[in-house]
């Protein structure tokens, strides 16, 4: 009888009196939760990025007589970045790997060769950006420059944090171990230095290639 | 909670998942593809053997078929029942991107050609 009353047979709830919309099973865990919230700012992020690069198409033109993207842009060294960023986000997984298997060692040395290889792309883009303003073109210079440092220097201020936030991971889990929510941490970590790795990849082709082509 | 319904939960994006060996072996082949992809790039815009006109569009599908080895590979997203919401919010930040890009992009040009004094007017200013 009570069986009955309290799991009805058909609803969109799946019986009990509590609706909470969630299904019978209720909310999910907050491993997962907290990585699917962390993944909507990702992909706002995503937005945020494609408004500057709007910016960027509309104004690539705009040189008012300065230094055009085919004078500018070396694409040895984007070839550079664009292998450090990648492989970065390679080990980033393979950290993910060790981190899940509770491997202090093996989480903490990927992590660290993470961070390494994204330095390496972050020094370049700055020794470029450098150059760029020594030779005459920095971002007052024209719009087209401008909507430039803007959107390539928004990605690169996303991998400094990036950077910092693997500094500040790895410490955490030398002194607290893999606790559940340091490790959801974690997760969210690699979830953002894998969307870098998707921006990166418009920006070297939208920026870099397309703006060299002869 | 039978062990068929424990499988349908959802996942979290970035989430590896299954044996050590082929969680790495998903991150060798993205790494593998991605750098194909970026290779494949490169070497478009480089070489002079392919029809001029075409290589920015060919470039642009380059690098959209590398976003996707980039979330199939490295963030796991998947076409599987747990992965529906990642998947769906994915194709809702796709629609923005795009919508945001194409508008801009299309909007600005025809402004462009419509309502910036040519080349002949900006001479003249500048020449003061």
């Amino acid at each position: 009888m009570s069986t009955v009353s309290e799991t009805p047979a058909v609803g969109l709830t799946h019986g009990g009196s509590e609706d909470t919309g969630l299904g019978h099973r209720g909310p999910e865990s907050k491993s997962i939760v907290v990585p699917y919230g962390f993944w909507l700012f990702v992909l706002s992020d995503m937005v945020l990025f494609s408004a500057l690069f709007a910016t960027y198409a509309a104004l690539v033109t705009a040189t008012d007589g300065g230094p055009t993207t085919n004078q500018l842009f070396d694409r040895t060294l984007v070839a550079i970045e664009t292998v450090a960023l990648l492989l970065s986000s390679f080990t980033c997984g393979l950290a993910m790997i060790a981190a899940k298997r509770r491997n202090m060692t093996w989480t903490q040395g990927w992590l660290l060769v993470t961070g390494l290889l994204g330095a390496v792309f972050l020094f370049i883009e700055l020794y470029e950006f450098a150059k760029m303003v020594a030779e005459g073109a920095p971002p007052q210079r024209s719009a087209f420059l401008s909507s430039f440092f803007t959107l390539v220097g928004c990605h690169g201020a996303h991998v400094t944090a990036g950077l910092l936030w693997i500094g500040t991971m790895m410490a955490q889990i030398w002194a607290k171990g893999f606790k559940e929510h340091i490790v959801r941490r974690l997760l969210c970590l690699s979830i953002f230095w894998h969307a870098l790795d998707i921006i990166w990849v418009a920006i070297f082709t939208i920026v870099y290639l397309i703006g060299t082509l002869p | 909670m039978t062990e068929n319904e424990d499988q349908l939960l959802d996942v979290a994006p970035g989430q590896p998942h299954d044996s050590i060996v082929s969680e790495t072996w998903a991150y060798v082949i993205g790494l593998g593809l991605a750098l194909l992809l970026t290779g494949i790039s490169f070497w478009v815009a480089s070489t002079g053997v392919l029809w001029g006109p075409g290589v920015a569009v060919g470039l642009v599908v380059l690098a959209i078929a590398q976003m996707g080895v980039h979330l199939v590979f490295f963030l796991h997203i998947t076409s599987g029942p747990d992965n529906t919401n990642n998947v769906l919010a994915l194709a809702f930040g796709v629609l923005i991107v795009f919508l945001v890009m194409i508008g801009t992009i299309w909007i600005m040009s025809h402004m462009n050609a419509n309502m910036m004094p040519g080349p002949e007017m900006t001479n003249l200013q500048m020449q003061h």
